[in-house]
């Protein structure tokens, strides 16, 4: 009895999300025998330690919690079900079954190549508003060679090297030592590596941008899988965290969770309140140390001071701040609008955002930034 | 060994934890799991550990992590300077022994957490500030708490440690270790327990005070701000108006709450503090 109300209450976070994994379960039960098995409370809390890992577990657990042991006739709770949790006491770790993996059969890569070099060559200049549904799939593995391009910073982390440098490596000094019978003839050095920069790249996903959204969204998508330590959001009338949702190996199904995740797709925009809330929730994550990369028109129905403000915050938490505009690769390009005129005072770098030559001289310019 | 007596014990430490907390706690050391405390900061982290050592009557060790922190900075190194002389003592015809024993080696505080005779609270402070390579390192550490020294052999752990890690959320830990780990959240008190607690910090504070600061606090932490204050704030600003005495108000002090200018600044203009 108990075993099915645990692996109930986990069935039901993986539903939802959560990754719940044997050895949790498991843990549950251990957790369970733990506590006084007669306070509900206990039991609540155990369970709740055991089977979260995350903040984000927590609404998860609690909503299965009240799906299994609360029924909507008795608020009280389902007594059958929690007299199960009572046999806890007596269970020392239970038997748990673990289904057979099931492997899912390999299909053959179905990606269209692009006949010619030159095919790809072609699209380098082509705005994004202009592009096929057979083209976006031909330009996927050119993103995906950009989106592995990006900042870089040195790690407080050395490597021994063999070149002069000003950290003296005692330990390899010493070796080196002893088999020059104790004498240090040659001084050893360590060097600090090359780590990739964080980066936070927010997509406005508005009406306005919506001919190269879905192009920008790729290549952030293709950024969070190349890439460490990448957050990606999507913008518009408020802002959506979409890292978890944009992260594995599929980008199609990458983009469909998406998809899904972001309520206000093609909407209206309001910067500004979206970038406070990045500030204000995100900021921790943000880091001192990232390249923070904003893709939008800059066309915003929200009120230009707060843009304004919270532009100069981000401009003094990030990096760098980069704002990528696909109206920017006219030559006549102007920045007129409101949104605009009030971030850009704020913004290290202004650059076009409409195809993949942009992409690319965004890519060159954060490999500057090392 | 009961929930109840971890929170009465734990509250002996002048540290009130919801049963929640004292349930996980309780959990940490029954079933001989690290424990992953994470929150916002100033909720009071790093004392759940301090609290545990003391009510477990453990040595607290700590090992605060840091970017590029590595095997040689949290477990054990090697005296150079030391063996450079036994080096030229020996030229000399003193005998200076192996040069890989323990004579000359340094312990880390990890591998003084698993030498320790006795009960030990390790504290892994701040561990995203680590790196993955620490990480994955961790991971095996904290499934069988030995370690390896290449000259030295393998030295395993007497007495489980007690581990508590805590992290700030600057960036999402891995799966694998967080699977090791029981988890808790903990959230900003409510204004009661945070007038209890600053009532046990700094014991002979007036109702009145304490009163006031914490709900001072509670409507600062319901505006939108850069930084909320922590709860280590509110006890410094209690601390404040009491070494100021009774002219001292909210308003001239709230540079102790809030550390980030355009929250003073928006809290002033919307005269949040009343």
């Amino acid at each position: 009895m108990v075993e099915r109300a645990v692996s109930e209450l986990a069935a039901r976070m993986r539903a939802a999300g959560a990754r719940v994994g044997v050895d949790a379960v498991l843990a549950a039960h251990r957790a369970l025998a733990a506590v006084d098995p007669s306070s509900r409370e206990d039991c609540f809390h155990a369970l709740r330690a055991a089977l979260c890992s995350s903040r984000r577990d927590l609404a998860a657990f609690d909503a299965a919690w009240v799906a299994t042991f609360v029924t909507p006739h008795d608020p009280g709770g389902d007594p059958g079900a929690l007299d199960a949790i009572m046999d806890a006491a007596r269970m020392v770790l239970p038997r748990v079954a673990q289904p057979a993996p099931t492997r899912m059969p390999l299909q053959a890569g179905d990606e269209p190549l692009p006949a010619a070099y030159s095919d790809a060559e072609l699209l380098i200049d082509k705005d994004f508003a202009a592009y096929t549904a057979a083209e976006r799939v031909a330009a996927r593995a050119l993103l995906a060679r950009l989106a592995r391009r990006g900042p870089q910073r040195l790690s407080r982390r050395t490597r021994a090297t063999r070149r002069r440098r000003d950290v003296h490596d005692a330990r390899a000094t010493l070796r080196g030592a002893l088999r020059t019978g104790g004498e240090p003839v040659a001084r050893r050095y360590r060097e600090p590596v090359l780590r990739q920069r964080p980066m936070v790249l927010v997509v406005d996903v508005s009406g306005s941008m919506e001919p190269y959204a879905r192009m920008l969204l790729q290549y952030v998508q293709a950024a969070v899988a190349a890439r460490r330590r990448v957050e990606a959001f999507a913008l518009g009338t408020r802002l959506t965290r979409v890292t978890r949702e944009l992260g594995g190996r599929d980008p199609d199904r990458a983009l469909a969770r998406a998809g899904e995740r972001v309520v206000d797709l093609g909407g209206g925009t309001r910067i500004g309140a979206a970038l406070g809330e990045l500030n204000r929730v995100h900021g921790r994550r943000l880091g001192r140390g990232s390249v923070v990369v904003i893709l939008s028109d800059g066309w915003d129905r929200g009120d230009p001071a707060q843009l304004s403000a919270e532009m100069a915050r981000l401009a003094r938490t990030a990096y760098r701040l980069v704002w990528l505009n696909p109206l920017a690769a006219a030559a006549s390009y102007e920045p007129l609008t409101r949104g605009m005129q009030a971030a850009l005072p704020h913004t290290d770098h202004l650059l076009p955002g409409n195809s993949l030559a942009s992409l690319q001289m965004l890519a060159d310019l954060m490999e500057t930034l090392a | 060994m009961s929930v109840e007596s971890v929170q009465q014990d734990l509250a002996g430490q002048d540290y009130l934890a919801d049963r929640a907390l004292a349930t996980a706690v309780h959990l940490a050391i029954t079933l001989e799991q690290p424990i992953l405390l994470e929150g916002e900061a100033g909720v009071g982290k790093t004392e759940v550990a301090k609290a545990l050592a003391a009510i477990r009557g453990a040595k607290l060790i700590r090992l605060q992590c840091h970017e590029g922190i590595d095997v040689h900075h949290a477990v054990y190194d090697w005296d150079f300077q030391r063996q450079l002389l036994a080096i030229r003592a020996a030229e000399a015809g003193a005998d200076a022994g192996d040069l890989y024993s323990r004579r000359y080696l340094l312990r880390r505080p990890l591998l003084e957490a698993i030498e320790h005779d006795g009960p030990v609270v390790l504290l892994i402070d701040e561990i995203d500030r680590s790196d993955d390579e620490f990480e994955a390192f961790l991971l095996e550490l904290l499934s069988d708490f030995q370690v390896s020294i290449p000259e030295l052999g393998t030295i395993v752990a007497q007495t489980r440690p007690i581990v508590v890690l805590t992290s700030n959320r600057t960036r999402e830990l891995h799966d694998a270790l967080k699977r090791r780990c029981l988890y808790h959240w903990i959230d900003y008190p409510s204004v009661q327990r945070e007038i209890e607690i600053v009532r046990a910090r700094l014991p002979g504070v007036p109702d009145a005070v304490a009163e006031r600061v914490c709900g001072a606090v509670a409507r600062l932490r319901e505006h939108d701000l850069y930084k909320q204050p922590g709860v280590g704030e509110t006890i410094t600003w209690a601390r404040a108006l009491l070494a100021l005495g009774d002219e001292a108000t909210l308003e001239d002090t709230l540079g102790v709450a809030l550390k980030v200018r355009e929250d003073v600044e928006r809290v002033r203009a919307e005269g949040v503090l009343g």
